[in-house]
């Protein structure tokens, strides 16, 4: 931090990427046009599951304008399948997690079996997309059709396999365990044994995925802009594919129209379409289309829950034990790494000191499963969450005081969980005041008491009003790392450059706040680059709720190296001592004697190269610093839910009347952003739990490929939404900061889902999986009405 | 394959031609053709509302039209509400009210919006929902967008818009 206060952290300052945004001005993937330009249309299974006999690429040559045409047999010995498709993890979470791990590799174009709708077995390469898709429509195969997996149940049993080496069709197992979960249960005076049902929705960013690539025959290098979020991590894999040097492998994340996690790991066209432009010499650019993007970028959640909960007479809970299974579709591009949150974050906000839990990741002959915002969290929230309401519901408790009851008070912080994070660190919750996060909800929606009242009143007037709650924990910020490199040339600008890679973030903003504060200059003479290989040597990316804390922390780091030459050249030129000096306005100067500094322009000269330079012996030259923050562990954020809604009994319809989440991310860096990161996330949640869904038949066809049957949430559609932010800082890095992206789409599934339950308690409704639909409430009161007959 | 030909269209109030196939769309011809690159292409097929722009005066889904059908239109994009630097009433709104994250479905937004308010004096907060549902936005949550186009709705008409309970 800076001698002087800090200034632009915990402000709302207006974006700066709003201008051009605004204007139309911003550069998306889909915008670039390079001189010779050609185009790539892809072409995709209809099958679920297939053996490939032959692709017919002969008609698709002959057309007009197109320069390739290839399937998978042509590229099986050119281009290796996508390496690393389990995300690091250290030994002592495999230790506590027992993991075996059988990761399938993707291949990129598969020539003997496909896997999924929409896997691509052919491509065509034209003068534009019209000639490409023209072609691409007259590729034939001779496929013979296999049984499909259908689903991750279904899978466990199943005679077929997804892949021939993948037994069981497992691709991972997981178990984790604290204390003692099977005498816990056997003793506790109730248990509660449940099965639940998280489903199957997806990222849906507006802007689709797109790749275009350029390969330089001079430098023998290339050039790869991908609409993604990992910029380091598709470099890596390029580089790996094509067997060339890093260095010569440039990968640009241009203006990105959402990512939400859907683009946050390396697929199949990134290293396509950089082949492409190598082999033929010309930029290639790839566009997915809607279709192609609801078939083929990552699906996410569909899990199985069976649950069996130990408690007592007061609603104490003494015991979990959570199995449950994930389908991951045909591949799994992060492994494991769902799961293992799914397992870590099951206990959410509560104080259990039993729990066992057993997963398996199951392949399936659907879409593969990535995280997505929220990644393995709002599933076991669902499970958590929808059980303490079933407990209420036996003991004739109030949801909320069940909460209550079982909530890690605030003198128990730092909590520590009894299992480890992904980052091999065992899980401590390092601050915050869970029950009054929960207080705060409650009063949001007009207090506990006031509403059952309401409720009762309501119910009189043949009105069914509910109340949801639902609370969580999110470890954010989480390495290995993130790098930065900052640099004050004889401009006097400082220039930050970090790996993190923003989809609509405002990350150019809030980094520029961040490297403001710790250089005491002004915001405007801060110059952020993101997104870019070329600026970071390494780089981690912008996911799992991690950038605030990680690229800040580089920032730091980064800046606290450059800071050590700007005082040492400093005291050198002011004949002064370096303890003496401070950062004041963009100079460093010596304290209590204003007339006494020098800009940051002057130090930056004086750090040059050359005879004329003035720095003491022993320092070199150039004001330019990286740094890779490695964080300690996670950061905890926390949330307390509360909705009301009102069910319409003609039509099934929810009506949420108001919605509230008290949401703690540590010390808010820019206050407006966060704010609408929470609502957005929000809105995402409530998208999944009302109207989203991937829904697939038992073939494994895809019955929501378009935006006519694949609902997102319209403006109409959203409640008065009431967002609190607590600033409980962090003590885990110097600013404070905890992770805040993903948050908002934890809860909002199952807090809808308790909320219909407690409006239609009347009929004794359960409803303990998502999405839900109208005619599952409409059942409900069908079934509530013929018992009471 | 029909041939092309030249079509000529009035954009943000400067002709412009290029050629198109009869089947290209009028989003394309835009984006590729003309390099209007502003107006984005979210789903094609006519629910987002990303390539939302002005023909005629009336909001029409670019990627619902051909550019042959375009022939002589007047058309306004998102590239002509700024006037240089000095950024149109509500994309000032848009910014002040954080009615936009990654910026993607801003143009259609943006244009949604004016044809909404531009043809409806006696708005209502309702109408105004309803009406931007036209436009699919995935970062925001709406709050922001609902905001700044009632501001807009406001500055435009001269006088609050109404909300719903005061139509009894």
């Amino acid at each position: 931090m800076a001698d002087t206060m800090p200034s632009y952290i915990g402000r709302s300052v207006v974006r700066r990427e709003d201008n051009r945004l605004l204007k139309g001005a911003g550069t998306f993937v889909g915008d670039m046009k390079l001189d010779g330009m050609l185009h790539v249309a892809i072409v995709r299974s209809q099958l679920a599951h297939a053996r490939i006999n032959a692709i017919d690429l002969d008609a698709a040559r002959g057309v007009d304008g197109v320069a390739l045409a290839l399937a998978g047999a042509d590229l099986k010995d050119v281009l290796p399948p996508i390496s690393g498709m389990q995300v690091t993890a250290p030994k002592t979470w495999r230790d506590g997690m027992d993991p075996r791990i059988e990761i399938p590799d993707q291949t990129l174009v598969p020539h003997d079996k496909l896997r999924y709708v929409g896997e691509p077995y052919a491509l065509v390469v034209a003068s534009d997309r019209y000639i490409a898709e023209d072609a691409a429509e007259l590729i034939e195969g001779d496929f013979e059709t296999l049984p499909p997996v259908a689903n991750a149940e279904a899978a466990v049993n199943a005679d077929a396999l997804v892949h021939d080496h993948l037994p069981g069709n497992i691709a991972a197992t997981l178990h984790a365990k604290k204390g003692d979960g099977e005498t816990a249960l056997e003793t506790a005076p109730r248990r509660l044994k449940r099965r639940y049902f998280h489903h199957r929705y997806a990222a849906m960013p507006m802007e689709c995925r797109g790749v275009v690539a350029e390969y330089d025959s001079r430098t023998d290098s290339i050039t790869v802009w991908s609409s993604t979020q990992v910029v380091h991590w598709v470099r890596r894999e390029v580089a790996n594919a094509l067997d060339m040097p890093e260095e010569r492998v440039r990968v640009v994340a241009p203006d990105v129209g959402g990512g939400f996690g859907g683009k946050g790991h390396v697929y199949p066209e990134d290293i396509l379409v950089a082949y492409l432009a190598k082999r033929l010499g010309r930029p290639v650019k790839w566009l997915e289309d809607r279709h192609e993007h609801l078939l083929n970028a990552a699906h996410s959640r569909d899990n199985l829950f069976d649950i069996e909960v130990g408690f007592d007479d007061d609603g104490k809970i003494s015991v979990v034990k959570n199995y449950f299974l994930v389908d991951s579709g045909a591949y799994s591009p992060v492994g494991a790494a769902i799961a293992g949150n799914s397992i870590a974050h099951f206990m959410g906000p509560y104080d259990i000191p039993h729990y066992e839990s057993d997963c398996k990741v199951m392949m399936t002959n659907r879409t593969p499963n990535a995280p997505y915002r929220g990644a393995g969290r709002p599933e076991v929230a669902f499970a958590m969450e929808r059980s303490i309401d079933l407990i209420a519901n036996e003991l004739e408790l109030d949801p909320a005081e069940v909460r209550f009851r079982n909530m890690i008070q605030p003198e128990q912080m730092p909590y520590a969980v009894g299992l480890p994070y992904r980052d091999g660190v065992m899980i401590e919750y390092d601050s915050g005041d869970y029950p009054e996060a929960l207080r705060k909800a409650l009063d949001g929606v007009g207090g506990l008491d006031a509403f059952r009242k309401r409720q009762k009143k309501a119910l009189a007037e043949g009105r069914y009003l509910g109340l949801g709650l639902g609370c969580y924990v999110e470890g954010t910020g989480i390495g290995p790392f993130e790098g930065a490199t900052v640099k004050i040339d004889s401009s006097g600008k400082v220039m930050v450059a970090t790996g993190a890679c923003p989809q609509g973030q405002g990350h150019e903003t809030a980094f520029a706040q961040v490297a403001a504060d710790i250089w005491g200059v002004d915001i405007d003479d801060v110059v952020v680059t993101l997104a870019d290989t070329s600026h970071v040597t390494m780089g981690y990316g912008t996911i799992a709720s991690r950038s605030a804390v990680t690229a800040s922390g580089a920032i730091q780091e980064s800046s606290d190296k450059v800071k050590e030459k700007v005082f040492a050249i400093a005291a050198n030129v002011l004949e002064a001592s370096e303890s003496d000096l401070e950062l004041r306005d963009g100079s460093v100067g010596v304290k209590g004697v204003p007339e006494m500094s020098m800009t940051l322009k002057e130090v930056a000269r004086a750090a040059l190269p050359g005879w004329i330079h003035q720095r003491p012996e022993g320092i070199e030259a150039g004001l330019e610093g990286t740094a890779y923050y490695e964080p300690p562990t996670v950061t905890w954020a926390y949330a307390a839910n509360a909705a009301i809604v009102e069910i319409d009994t003609q039509t099934g319809v929810v009506k949420i009347e108001n919605y509230v989440e008290v949401h703690d991310a540590g010390t808010l860096i820019n206050p407006a952003i966060a704010d609408g990161q929470v609502k957005g996330g929000l809105v995402q949640g409530i998208g999944g739990g009302l109207f989203e869904e991937l829904s697939y038949d038992e073939h494994g066809q895809l019955m929501t490929g378009s935006f006519m049957d694949y609902l997102l949430p319209t403006a109409s559609d959203v409640p008065p939404i009431n967002v609190i932010h607590s600033e409980t800082p962090s003590p885990r890095n110097s600013f404070g900061f905890k992770g805040l992206g993903e948050g908002g789409a934890i809860a909002p599934p199952v807090v809808i889902a308790n909320a219909v339950c407690d409006a239609l308690k009347p009929f004794g409704a359960e409803l303990n999986s998502t999405p839900v639909r109208a005619e599952d409430i409409l059942n409900i009161l069908d079934a509530g009405a013929a018992a009471a007959e | 394959m029909t041939a092309s030909r030249t079509i000529s269209v009035s954009i943000n109030g400067e002709v412009l031609t290029g050629d198109a196939a009869p089947r290209m769309l009028l989003a394309d011809f835009l984006r590729d053709v003309l390099g209007k690159t502003g107006t984005h292409v979210g789903c094609e097929h006519g629910v987002c509302g990303a390539c939302t722009i002005i023909v005629d005066g009336v909001a029409a889904r670019s990627c619902l039209m051909f550019a042959v059908q375009a022939e002589g239109a007047d058309i306004k994009t998102v590239e002509g509400l700024a006037d240089g630097d000095d950024l149109h009433p509500l994309q000032k709104l848009f910014s002040e009210h954080r009615a936009l994250q990654c910026g993607y479905c801003t143009p259609g937004m943006l244009m949604t919006a004016i044809d909404l308010v531009e043809s409806n004096s006696s708005l209502t907060t309702e109408d105004i929902k309803v009406g931007m549902s036209a436009a699919l936005c995935r970062c925001t949550g709406y709050e922001g967008i609902i905001k700044a186009v009632t501001a807009y709705a406001e500055q435009v008409h001269g006088k609050p818009v109404r909300q719903e309970s005061d139509n009894g």
